[in-house]
């Protein structure tokens, strides 16, 4: 009794503030796109009638997935050569992902628009070539955006990987290398299976990263490629229409938990040293 | 041991990180430049660009503000996070499972959805000042690194040092500052410094809760961006670089920089 009383004691502010302030606000956003006159369902039909918000829901779904398998397939091997790296370099290769990492999202995405931009040094370089056509137009397409998005998520991916590739034990690849497999044969039998939850937890943080984020889209995408977290942001805060952000935020938060709550699942199924 | 890398593997790698570099070091490059306009290579050195930043009252205003909601947020999220990552482990029988999932969905839920609902329910709906709405935010985003990475910390503590000092005679406050505490110190300062970095770049949240007068650097940074094409917003980016690297030099003498890889 005592012991339960000082628990909530004690976890009692945080507690507080986090039902307070994210769980009652966030239900309080999500209860209020049922709360149209013309019916429960009514702003979800609004939504998916409109052209353009189903555009811009399928584009950001495009966008999320590309973003994840790419950043997947280049953190995967990138974190292997990582972990498998002489100790001294092994240091300095986590340092120089940890860097971009801690370095901001708006740092990051900016560095993009001086490459990308009509003279920016990817143009000028094009230029320099003598290609047919250039400087191509490159901001303020799909691409840059998910070039972007790659460029924001691989280190996060990199650092997932390595500590879930350090943790295979080496008696393991030992014990197969001593029966006569092959590099590539402990490769694709031992250290990727082995890898497959983390790899799955990296794609969810990369797909929901990339699916809900904001700074990146708007400053590469522009009104052009409006994806979730721009279209958001302008219904709330140019078009001052709080029920179709609502809206849009709601859909966010159901795809993201769908997503979330499926690859934990499918992640704990595949784990091949689970108990 | 096999540490034999395919000769392709490690051109890969190579590549990999070239491109995680290179725009940093094309924003470095950007910021020295003479020029009005970004352009890299640098076109002659010069530090105006660095000099402009304080002359411009909007970003000095906002690196001001950001630095005041950073420390502040991470204060309160230690002072509230500290005690229940405690009670989490210390009490964790009696205490129901889904709190410990409470204090991770600021992570969970999209942080643009969270901005937006601050917005809507606490800003306006319950007339809070907009800087306490946003202190209040930032607090909420960052308060997850600080319960799991001292949580963490705890979890490897033994608490039966604990429970000796206090049937010796000592106070359980007491107790808590002068055992446990000492004993989770590396994770407080993980917590601190994850928190604080976390702050300080946070555009979603900050996106909605800003206010006439009131905003944080990032989102200065988009505002000026989508006006100006001029160097400014690369020194600013390198000043943030420069507040990175302080932050892995203090996280590399206290931690060793390994720790963030985990």
């Amino acid at each position: 009794m005592l012991k339960r009383f000082a628990g909530w004691t004690l976890s009692g502010p945080a507690t507080f503030l986090v039902v307070l302030c994210l769980v009652l606000p966030v239900t309080a956003t999500i209860a209020a796109t049922f709360g149209s006159a013309k019916g429960p369902w009514a702003l979800y039909q609004a939504f998916f009638e409109s052209g353009f918000r189903q555009r811009v829901l399928w584009r950001t779904l495009e966008i999320a997935l590309i973003t994840t398998v790419v950043s997947v397939v280049i953190g995967f091997f990138t974190a292997y050569v990582v972990s498998r790296a002489p100790p001294r370099w092994r240091s300095v290769l986590i340092i120089l992902a940890v860097f971009p990492l801690l370095t901001g999202v708006v740092v990051r995405s900016f560095a993009w628009l001086i490459v990308l931009g009509r003279n920016g040094i990817a143009n000028n370089f094009f230029v320099w070539l003598g290609l047919e056509g250039a400087p191509y137009p490159m901001l303020y397409t799909q691409g840059s955006v998910i070039i972007a998005m790659i460029y924001l998520f691989v280190p996060l991916m990199v650092l997932t990987l390595v500590g879930v590739l350090e943790n295979i034990p080496d008696d393991v690849i030992e014990a197969a290398a001593s029966l006569g497999a092959t590099q590539s044969a402990i490769f694709r039998q031992i250290i990727f299976p082995l890898a497959v939850p983390g790899l799955i937890v990296g794609a969810v943080l990369v797909f929901t990263g990339s699916f809900t984020s904001y700074a990146t889209p708007q400053l590469l995408g522009g009104d052009r490629q409006m994806t979730m977290g721009t279209l958001l942001h302008q219904r709330a805060m140019v078009a001052f229409d709080w029920d179709g952000a609502a809206t849009v935020a709601a859909i966010m938060v159901v795809v993201t938990l769908a997503i979330v709550l499926a690859m934990t699942r499918i992640a704990r199924r595949l784990n091949p040293m689970a108990t | 041991m096999i540490r034999r890398l395919s000769p392709p593997l490690i051109v890969f790698a190579i590549l990999v990180y070239l491109f995680l570099l290179g725009p940093l070091v094309i924003v470095i490059g950007a910021a020295l430049s003479d020029t009005t306009y970004l352009t890299f290579p640098p076109q002659g050195l010069s530090l105006r660009w660095f000099e402009k930043i304080f002359e411009m009252s909007a970003f000095r205003r906002t690196i001001v503000t950001s630095l005041q909601i950073a420390f502040a947020s991470t204060t309160l999220a230690l002072l509230i996070g500290i005690p229940a990552a405690y009670a989490l482990n210390r009490y964790r029988i009696v205490l129901p499972s889904w709190l410990s999932t409470l204090f991770v969905l600021p992570v969970l839920v999209p942080e643009i959805v969270l901005g937006f609902s601050l917005l809507r329910s606490v800003q306006v709906g319950a007339g809070v000042p907009v800087l306490i709405a946003l202190l209040l935010g930032h607090t909420l985003i960052v308060l997850p690194y600080c319960v799991r990475v001292i949580s963490a910390s705890l979890a490897s503590f033994d608490f039966s040092i604990e429970e000796a000092a206090i049937s010796l005679g000592s106070p359980p406050a007491k107790t808590f500052f002068t055992i446990v505490l000492p004993n989770v110190r590396s994770g407080v300062i993980a917590a601190f410094i994850l928190a604080f970095i976390t702050s300080i770049n946070d555009v979603s949240v900050s996106l909605f809760l800003t206010g006439p007068g009131i905003s944080t650097l990032p989102i200065q940074i988009l505002a000026h961006v989508e006006q100006f094409f001029d160097p400014v917003v690369a020194s600013v980016s390198v000043l943030l670089m420069l507040l990175t690297v302080a932050v892995m030099v203090v996280v590399e003498r206290t931690l060793g920089l390994t720790f963030l890889a985990k």
